[in-house]
């Protein structure tokens, strides 16, 4: 019984979802449900922000490991939310500013970390050990320069060569992937659909 | 006159019908601007819509505007929209199903209306099946029977072989070493909500993990990047330890969200990772440009990486950085693989067979479009691959 | 004892991070500059998509990104918005990530500001709303009743440029600048496919391949990927536009070649350390 209820939904619910797909008559359903879900994952933001707290005052109160950032943590929550609610959040208040010179640039950083992280993975993984090994360095190679005006200085058609290989040999490795991974993914729906799957709520056997 | 009283209700329903089928179209006005104009009732909705077209005459003068107007229920005509001087179309919405809409196009020339186009009418109404969606709907149920054909053969004991995944054969052995070293165990469930199908198939593997951290006693720490990811994890590891008999085992602050924002849950991870030095790292789930921050950070702390994904451009990162990748489907067949349950195996089967299927038609319509440039029959197969393929 | 070329296979990474890290930073301090090829490919057919578009046409431009990769897609967003407004084409803007809305509101105000185009008559910003492909099922059927407001609380009912607007296929275009998900793969699969809408986008370079096999299905009408599809743009659009302003991508390519051919230099160097770690193995045996 305690896995009946939640394998009924789940069921009704992709039925729904499914039918409304094909009967344009029943969209009006499947609307109400994604209606559903929009309210669910907004509130739920909440239930992140309780649960952000609850860790950490936990941390701080027990003084666990690594306790002493947990309180910047809690400050850095705080205070974005309190001048976000207090003062506004129009351009040049306190809120845009702490966004735009604190976030964008942190967020910023840790993208450009990818730079170094791909050079790298890129030294450590591309070594010409046997002939398919090989080509996907020369591949790399071509790509690389293709893609900067300093490619097109070298040789005019490293370009060309570069968007053939884009279009060609990477189109259908992706293709491939993508068509597999989207059987899988009707599969696991079905699967999850028909509760034949219901290990995620403790149901294996 | 009996005769008549029998025809009169059959012309009537055809009438209803011609005009919900295919809309009332006006005459060809050679003197106006407006040469037709028709409305029919949208195709493949949920009825309220009518789609008008009109097209103008290329001979006349051209007014300065034009508007659409319709005969609405209190009986007047009433403006819905101004249009451009040319040919188009525009879809009436939010119309009410079963009553009959009359339109028609006033021009204007100088700021003065003109006369009126002649009348087009048609009635809303819903369509019970997505003519657009056939080929889909009919692709789909074949997929869905090999899948339940191939799971009742799993039930009745068929032996159904599975290839070896190398990634999923070691996560035993990482659980295991991360015991043996006393750290924990970390699984990334990706940066997706519960309605990204990846994410629903890694908290199907968190379920498997946790029994194997439950049942060796190591510590699982599950960050998460969505909130309502977090509570699924919470149910699922909760249930994965109660199942194994360790419920005290079962943290509840060790599965925690950290931040919706991508490179801010990106810089959480790594910071656990470089505190906590875990032995063995899941990333299993969507990942985006994220991947190879996460995978080159547990590489530096010497973490067994396990990682999955189906989102195609972030394959080489892991496969650069990680011990093992499972790519694409391999990622929702682990369920499967990890349980050896015949039911699973079996939908395995059946995935298969789909494949099987859709490379049949990639086959065909390749060969039939190409031989199709020398011998005009050809095409016809692949038009009508084309056809059933095509999804509106 | 490991000889020199061995030692180079392990090198330490950190000083690959160096090196990567000067590549970038003496390029840009020193204002290096390349020129920047235009040829055919996914940036010029998204140039040509827009550029056919008659003007006083419709287009749904979606700020799918944040702070983060903000350096690959602002660029792209204020070329976009440029060549969008200086052909008079009417925008609506959005977002799908809650971020994406500010700096999208960022790009449409300083073009707008600089090409002297009016708020609500010649461009909107709706704003975010959470939801992702949900969200968009649901603008295919009714736009207002999801953003009844706009981004500063207006009544979007009252607004000139939302007249005639509403529901997706009442747009000629929709361009998605993406960094993940929800983003390109949302709209072409939820918009472009069901209502027949070009999708147009731009994306960071990482995840451009992804993106090709809906270029090739013409799922998608073009495509920016990262700061080469932003620098092409950029390049393109100020063709025949006098004194028009520089763009942050282009001075970037410079400092992309230098760091291309340093990460090659390595792979290089690294294949040298491995061949000669093979031959020495060879000898032994």
């Amino acid at each position: 019984m305690r896995l009946v209820i939640p394998l009924m939904i789940t069921f009704v619910a992709g039925m729904i979802m499914i039918l409304q797909f094909f009967v344009p008559a029943t969209q009006s359903m499947g609307e109400s449900l994604q209606e559903w879900y929009m309210i669910v994952a907004s509130a739920a933001i909440f239930l992140g922000a309780v649960n952000l707290i609850q860790v950490h005052t936990h941390k701080i109160r027990f003084k666990l490991k690594n306790w002493k950032y947990s309180p910047v943590t809690i400050i850095g929550f705080s205070v974005m939310i309190l001048t976000g609610l207090f003062l506004g959040i129009e351009p040049g208040r306190p809120f845009d500013y702490m966004f735009s010179q604190m976030m964008v640039p942190m967020g910023a950083t840790m993208f450009s970390l990818l730079a170094f992280f791909v050079a790298s993975a890129a030294f450590r993984a591309f070594r010409a050990s046997n002939w398919r090994a090989t080509l996907l360095l020369v591949s790399a190679f071509v790509v690389m320069l293709g893609r900067v005006p300093i490619g097109t200085m070298i040789w005019d058609r490293i370009p060309l060569i570069s968007e053939w290989i884009m279009q060609v040999p990477n189109l259908a490795g992706q293709r491939a992937v993508m068509i597999g991974a989207a059987m899988g993914m009707v599969a696991t729906s079905l699967r999850m659909i028909f509760g034949i799957e219901r290990s995620y709520l403790g149901g294996a056997d | 006159m009996r005769k008549i009283l029998f025809v009169l209700p059959l012309l009537i329903f055809t009438g209803v019908l011609f005009a919900q089928s295919s809309g009332i179209t006006s005459d060809e006005n050679g003197d106006c601007f407006i040469q037709s104009l028709t409305a029919e009732d949208a195709r493949n909705d949920a009825g309220g819509n009518i789609d008008i077209k009109w097209m103008v005459a290329t001979d006349a003068v051209i007014p300065d505007s034009m508007i659409l107007e319709r005969f609405d229920s209190g009986g007047v005509w009433s403006p819905i929209s101004t249009i451009l001087p040319a040919n188009g179309r525009k879809t009436d919405a939010n119309l009410e199903n079963g009553q009959e809409y009359s339109y028609r196009i006033v021009p204007f020339y100088g700021g003065v209306a003109e006369t009126a186009s002649e009348t087009a009418a048609a009635i809303p109404g819903k369509q019970w099946i997505h003519t657009g969606r056939i080929g889909m709907l009919v692709i789909l149920t074949l997929i869905s029977l090999a899948v339940f054909y191939y799971i009742e053969q799993g039930k009745r004991g068929k032996d159904l072989y599975i290839r070896r995944i190398a990634g999923l054969t070691a996560v035993e052995d990482a659980v295991g070493r991360a015991t043996e070293m006393g750290r924990p165990v970390l699984y990334i469930p990706g940066i997706m909500d519960m309605d990204d199908i990846q994410t629903i198939a890694s908290m199907v593997i968190l379920s498997r993990v946790a029994m194997k951290t439950a049942e060796y006693g190591s510590s699982l720490l599950v960050p998460t990047c969505r909130s309502v990811v977090m509570s699924v994890a919470q149910e699922t590891v909760k249930e994965s330890y109660l199942q194994m008999g360790r419920p005290d085992a079962f943290h509840k602050e060790s599965i925690n969200y950290i931040t919706d924002d991508q490179f801010g849950y990106a810089a959480g991870v790594d910071g656990i990772m470089v505190r906590q030095k875990p032995a063995a790292i899941f990333m299993l789930g969507t990942f985006y440009a994220e991947s190879l921050i996460l995978a080159e950070t547990g590489r530096s702390v010497g973490a067994i990486q396990i990682a999955g994904t189906a989102m195609p451009s972030q394959i080489p990162f892991f496969i650069a950085a990680c011990d093992y990748t499972l790519i694409g489907e391999e990622l929702f067949a682990a369920s499967a693989y990890l349980s050896k349950e015949p039911k699973l195996l079996g939908s395995l089967r059946g995935q298969d067979v789909a494949k099987l299927f859709f490379m049949i038609v990639i086959v065909l319509g390749v060969l039939s479009a190409t031989i199709g440039e020398a011998w005009e029959p050809a095409t016809k197969v692949a038009d009508f691959l084309k056809t059933i393929t095509r999804v509106e | 004892m490991a000889t020199f070329l061995e030692k180079l296979g392990n090198i330490d990474r950190r000083i690959i991070f160096i090196m990567m890290a000067l590549a970038v930073i003496i390029p840009l301090s020193i204002r290096m500059s390349l020129p920047i090829p235009i040829g055919e490919g996914p940036s010029k057919d998204m140039y040509d998509a827009v550029e056919a578009l008659p003007s006083g046409s419709r287009v749904l431009l979606s700020f799918d990104y944040d702070p983060s990769t903000m350096p690959e897609l602002q660029p792209m967003a204020i070329a976009l918005v440029q060549h969008l407004m200086t052909k008079d084409i009417k925008i609506v803007s959005m977002a799908l990530w809650p971020m994406g809305v500010s700096l999208g509101n960022e790009a449409l105000i300083a073009v707008s500001d600089s090409l002297g185009r009016e708020e609500y008559v010649d461009w909107v910003n709706l704003g975010y709303k959470t939801g992702g492909g949900v969200l968009i099922v649901r603008l295919g059927s009714d736009i207002k009743s999801v953003f009844p407001v706009d981004y500063d609380g207006n009544p979007v009912d009252d607004m000139p440029v939302m007249d005639g607007v509403n529901k997706l296929g009442d747009f000629e275009m929709i361009i998605s600048l993406s960094a993940g998900d929800p983003g390109v793969p949302a709209w072409v699969m939820m918009a472009g496919d069901r209502y027949n809408i070009p999708i147009g986008g731009g994306c960071t370079a990482v995840s451009a391949p992804q993106f090709y096999p809906y270029l090739s299905t013409g799922q998608m009408i073009g495509l920016l990927g990262g700061l080469k599809g932003a620098a092409d743009y950029e390049t393109m659009v100020r063709i025949g536009v006098e004194n028009a302003p520089a763009g942050t991508a282009t001075p970037g390519m410079a400092a992309q070649s230098v760091a291309h051919l340093v990460i090659m230099i390595f792979i290089i160097l690294g294949n040298i350390s491995y061949l000669a770690g093979k031959k020495k193995k060879g000898r032994v045996k």
